[in-house]
């Protein structure tokens, strides 16, 4: 019964949200509605649940001193920080527990938990994103190889493309005339981008979304059953 | 050969170089504008005043520096053209995000009126169901804006009911949820305009919904995109700075890329002799 029950209530609602498609009339209608309303409140209380979630595996790694456990104890200082100067001054302009912290506003600008997103959250972010440059830079000049046909396409397409994407690229060919417009690298990179990449980006969308009507479909009608707890 | 081990720290300094002397010195690199950008910017051109329009904030910070831009870039200009802007976020961050790109714009444009030219409803979680939601009642998804004030106390939605009531629908996206799920419910569905603006490396995803059934009325794809609509609408911004930074970084990349071929063939050819 633990797991019969969660069926057949999944392939219900499965089937009531296909058959909604095509009969968008009442009682369908309303129905839909109100479930849509079930999942965003849902989704709200998945955001607490993965709070608590990151919380327990964190307390776990510091218990066992598993490996790298230190930067655990980061990660739950950092947490609980912010989480005592939201909930203590609020945010923006929502108080508080215990009011609007207008003195800590005169002292550092702005409320603690605005100040710490402001100037250490979002460039810690930015600065992590940005590190990709470093990396990319490095992975390229060592897989960029012309070894074979397939790799020297890649290369060449690669470069083009690179090239299309900085104004250095629309400086290097400005001098050509209009008739010679096909050997500009701005048009030369947007080819690129609009036929033989376009052509895989298709073939993968297409294939990415029989894959999910697919497994829709094994959900629905119970002969996927990981989500019960990984028992099938 | 030494060349084909060099240590990489080499290569991080050229990087670090190539992107730190443009941002402290500007090139002034010459900037063309591209067909997709143009439509975005002839999108908001053509869209009559007073009209609603809706701008969805997917990211987070660590894609501000090339999605950021773009959103100031298109909100400055919906505003100049006198039509009104609705913010949310279907990403936790966005909300602040959003409240970033008020705070920037009410120093360029003391004129705004939060409430009457310009909201942010704020944060919610559910993705493409709430999308789908607000296809149905907008006010049932959003009864407060994000600072918890009924959006009935507002002037500028009164008018809006439904999706359906936005002139178009623009989504700044750095991953799912986002522009995706917007053209599959605003377009798909409801027939809306819907255009975007997505970091570099997601552009081509998004490229098959620029075609004939224009799934995508234009789209803005990464920092180069963003700086040319910081051209269109003349307005030199972070986008038009950091595109000669990045312009010298895609340099120094196609510089190592040739070195290591040649470093390639070099030792290929020294070890068959």
């Amino acid at each position: 019964m633990n797991h019969i029950l969660p069926l057949i209530i999944t392939f219900l609602a499965g089937l009531l949200m296909i058959v909604s498609e095509f009969i968008p009339h009442k009682p369908f209608e309303r129905i839909v509605s109100e479930l849509e309303i079930w999942f965003m409140i849902i989704s709200g209380f998945a955001i607490i649940l993965g709070q608590l979630s990151l919380i327990k595996m964190n307390v776990l790694k510091i218990q066992y001193k598993s490996e790298n456990w230190k930067y655990c104890v980061v990660t739950l200082i950092s947490f609980f920080i912010m989480l005592i100067a939201g909930l203590l001054w609020g945010t923006q302009n929502q108080g508080g527990i215990i009011g609007s912290g207008e003195s800590l506003i005169q002292s550092i600008g702005s409320k603690p938990f605005d100040y710490i997103f402001d100037n250490i959250y979002q460039h810690l972010m930015a600065s992590m994103f940005s590190l990709l440059a470093f990396f990319i830079a490095s992975a390229a000049y060592r897989a960029f190889i012309a070894r074979t046909l397939e790799s020297s396409l890649l290369l060449i397409s690669a470069i083009f493309v690179m090239l299309g994407n900085t104004s250095i690229g629309t400086s290097l060919t400005s001098f050509l005339p209009e008739n010679l417009n096909f050997l500009h690298l701005p048009t030369i990179s947007a080819f690129i981008m609009d036929y033989p990449n376009l052509a895989g980006q298709r073939a993968i969308m297409i294939g990415a979304g029989l894959g999910i009507i697919g497994s829709s479909l094994r959900i629905i009608l119970g002969i996927e059953r990981s989500w019960l707890g990984g028992k099938k | 050969m030494k060349i084909t081990t060099i240590d990489r720290r080499w290569i991080f300094l050229f990087i670090l170089i190539g992107v730190g002397l443009p941002l402290m010195l500007p090139l002034g690199f010459k900037l063309e504008v591209t067909p997709n950008v143009q439509t975005v910017y002839n999108l908001i051109e053509s869209t009559p005043e007073n009209k609603v329009v809706l701008l969805s904030f997917d990211y987070d910070p660590a894609s501000k520096p090339e999605l950021h831009p773009m959103a100031f870039g298109i909100i400055k200009h919906a505003i100049d053209r006198k039509q009104k802007v609705a913010c949310l976020a279907l990403w936790p961050m966005g909300s602040q995000m959003v409240d970033d790109v008020y705070q920037n714009l009410k120093k360029e444009m003391p004129d705004i009126e939060y409430g009457r030219n310009f909201i942010n409803l704020g944060y919610k979680a559910g993705g493409i169901v709430t999308i789908q939601a607000m296809g149905k009642n907008l006010k049932n998804v959003f009864p407060s804006d994000a600072n918890g004030t009924p959006i009935t106390n507002y002037s500028i939605l009164n008018s809006i009911h439904t999706l359906k009531d936005f002139a178009w629908i623009c989504s700044f996206s750095a991953g799912t949820p986002g522009l995706k799920e917007w053209i599959m419910v605003a377009k798909d569905k409801y027939n809306i305009p819907v255009t975007g603006g997505t970091t570099a490396v997601s552009t081509p995803g998004f490229l098959p919904y620029l075609n004939d059934q224009n799934q995508l009325t234009g789209l803005l794809g990464g920092l180069k995109n963003a700086a040319e609509y910081e051209f269109l609408i003349q307005r030199k911004g972070t986008a038009t700075a950091g595109m000669d930074a990045q312009s010298v970084a895609h340099i120094i990349i196609i510089a190592f890329i040739v070195l290591g071929n040649v470093a390639f063939f070099v030792s290929k050819k020294r070890k068959k002799d």
